[in-house]
């Protein structure tokens, strides 16, 4: 059998998408990740495929744990959402759906840097499609700031590369730590795609503008294929574990203010990603099991939040919480697999965050860090607060805002329903998860004292929900924007352009006024003298030349006698 | 079908759901009597330190974001204006 890279069938999907009419194409979409899936379980493990490129060794498939379980992922998260895309008739975002999902899985079997690389910039590039989509202005400007920062991200990830390649003679992606200018590059290439805190507001520009089932799919992968990079070249590198617990704590203030709840949830992503961040930084094998099992959960729960957000903005066309309250009444079923997403995301026993959450928590109190622990307890009771009540409370209960409604339709339904199914079921039965992850550890998540704690640290934040918001202390929904690190890009940058520009042309401006009054004091002169009054311009009478040629006759007489 | 009563419309049923968390709270930070958590870091050892914790957190979490509207918040169109 040939062994074919998995994107592969992928990419030629989305060839077939672009020609076929909407039916059969509905077909292809739906095979491609089942069919996809079966071939990756059929895949050798530990297989390496070697390309000669000119001079350069590539790697465009190498499977072992890590890649297997990033690519078992990314199949799934594909098929959740191509289901819930399914009644969309726009073929450009089939398409680009279809190369973006591919890329990502392609970016995550990639055994060299040059290959990572090519599919770094196809991942922005397709995803940038899934914006641009929405077809608004606000759309097309957060879609192209979004893509020339994707685009950054991959420029610096060759740029490393290069100087890694001169350095080493060596494209392998393996593990790169910290050490040098090349490895400091990809860093940063790979913390722009991960959101590291001050490059994160892509994330949170973006994904709110997308299509309703476009931020599906760029939940799923863009972040994850960034926190695999990390995992693979960075782990065990200290300073990830700082990071990570700063793009834990500080979204959770946006998320609490922010009304735009598609927004919100953006900004919780970060606080997810945080978590794993932390993990990466750790690098222990429970650490590294965290990080990677909590990416797993991540795009499943995510994504059925995501998916919840994207039935009601595709139902109510609205989705600023100051808009919406009292969904329940018509949409009951979408509401409770929202519940289920939310239940997930805030780590409740026996849904899935806690299986895998709680790995690097504990780890992260084993390997000595109480300040980063409380920190991201801290995070915890934060995400219930505003991605387990706020999403949920806002949109589905809370003051009746009198929308009627329908549930979504029932592709929508189906897949928001797989995901839970599949929140429910890895919360209850971890060891299927556990089974994928790169290490054994032995870790057993069901443990009496680790429930009752994270019980008590849900029910007491709910308690201080709920407190807050009896009392009225708890601030309102408003429309608003609320300004970040983008400020500097959005406002600053461009004002400071403004008034350079200015300045130019105040210069330029006072540079031709001189020139236009030198040039008048010239001219006026050239006027007085040759002009038609000039004294140069005068017609002199015949006399008066014939005395003069007489005067100077007589100079010369008397010079000569002299 | 508008004028069906839904559960919540009730304002009864929404003080159930209240008084039943309060009873939650009560039974699990209860628990600390009974139950001896193992722990890894001393804090943890402290009675009713994760209920506490969770609850001051939030509270304060709520609080700070509050106040940070003061400085962050600027019109829903701010980014589509020229200063």
């Amino acid at each position: 059998m040939i062994e074919l890279p998995p994107f592969v069938l992928f990419y030629l999907a989305a060839l077939a998408a672009a020609v076929l009419p909407r039916r059969a194409r509905q077909v292809v979409m739906l095979a491609v990740p089942l069919v996809g899936g079966l071939a990756l379980m059929n895949l050798a493990p530990d297989l390496l495929l070697r390309v000669a490129f000119m001079d350069l060794h590539l790697e465009p498939l190498r499977v072992d744990k890590l890649s297997m379980l990033f690519g078992i992922l990314f199949h799934i998260g594909a098929f959740i959402g191509i289901v819930f895309s399914l009644h969309v008739d726009d073929r450009s975002q089939h398409v680009a759906a279809l190369l973006y999902a591919g890329s990502a899985i392609g970016a995550v079997f990639a055994g060299d840097l040059l290959t990572l690389f090519l599919f770094w910039e196809i991942l922005a590039l397709t995803s940038a499609f899934l914006i641009f989509a929405n077809r608004t202005d606000r759309a097309w400007g957060a879609g192209m700031r979004y893509l020339v920062i994707q685009v950054l991200s991959g420029v610096l990830l060759l740029a490393g590369a290069l100087m890694l390649y001169r350095h080493s003679g060596s494209l392998a992606f393996d593990h790169i730590g910290l050490n040098g200018a090349g490895s400091f590059l990809i860093f940063i290439a790979f913390g722009i795609k991960c959101a590291f805190p001050l490059l994160h507001n892509w994330l949170t520009d973006a994904y709110p503008e997308a299509t309703p089932t476009g931020t599906v799919f760029l939940s799923a992968f863009t972040t994850k294929v960034a926190v695999y990079a990390l995992a693979r070249g960075f782990a065990g590198t200290e300073a990830l574990v700082y990071i990570g617990a700063t793009m834990t704590c500080f979204p959770i203030f946006y998320a609490v203010i922010e009304n735009d709840l598609r927004r919100v949830l953006a900004y919780s992503m970060i606080n997810q990603i945080g978590f794993m961040v932390v993990g990466i930084g750790l690098g222990t094998a429970l650490a590294m099991n965290g990080a990677i099992a909590h990416a797993f959960n991540d795009v499943i729960f995510k994504g059925l939040l995501m998916m919840s957000m994207g039935a009601v903005l595709h139902m109510t066309g609205r989705i600023n919480g100051s808009d919406l309250g009292g969904l329940y009444k018509s949409m009951p079923v979408t509401a409770g697999l929202c519940i289920v997403g939310a239940a997930s995301i805030s780590a409740f026993p026996l849904f899935s965050g806690f299986v895998s959450k709680s790995m690097v928590m504990v780890a992260v109190l084993e390997e000595g860090h109480p300040g980063v622990w409380l920190a991201l307890l801290f995070a915890s009771a934060g995400v219930f607060h505003h991605a387990g009540i706020k999403i949920p409370f806002f949109a589905f209960f809370s003051h009746d805002s009198g929308i009627r409604t329908t549930e979504p339709p029932l592709n929508m339904l189906a897949a928001m329903g797989l995901a839970a199914v599949l929140c429910i079921f890895i919360g209850c039965y971890p060891w299927a998860l556990y089974e994928l992850l790169p290490f054994s550890t032995g870790y057993a998540p069901f443990d009496g004292s680790h429930i009752l704690a994270q019980i008590q640290l849900l029910v007491f934040s709910a308690a201080a929900f709920a407190w807050l918001k009896v009392s009225g202390i708890y601030p309102p929904e408003l429309r608003s924007t609320n300004i970040d690190a983008e400020w500097l890009y959005r406002r600053l940058a461009p004002r400071w352009v403004r008034r350079c520009t200015q300045g130019l042309t105040a210069v330029s401006d006072t540079l031709g006024e001189t020139t236009q009054n030198a040039s008048r004091v010239v001219m006026r002169s050239v006027v007085r003298h040759y002009g038609p009054e000039g004294t140069l311009a005068r017609s002199w009478p015949t006399g008066s030349m014939v005395l003069w040629v007489a005067v100077l006759l007589a100079a010369s007489l008397i010079l000569y006698y002299l | 079908m508008n004028d069906k009563v839904h559960i919540f419309d009730k304002p009864q049923n929404v003080r159930r759901v209240l008084w039943a968390l309060v009873a939650v709270c009560i039974a699990t930070i209860g628990a600390d009597f009974v139950y001896h958590r193992h722990i890894v870091h001393p804090w943890e050892g402290v009675w009713g330190f994760y209920a506490i914790y969770g609850f001051v957190a939030c509270v304060v979490l709520v609080l700070v974001a509050k106040e940070l509207r003061k400085l962050l918040m600027r019109a829903e169109d701010y980014y589509d204006r020229d200063d």
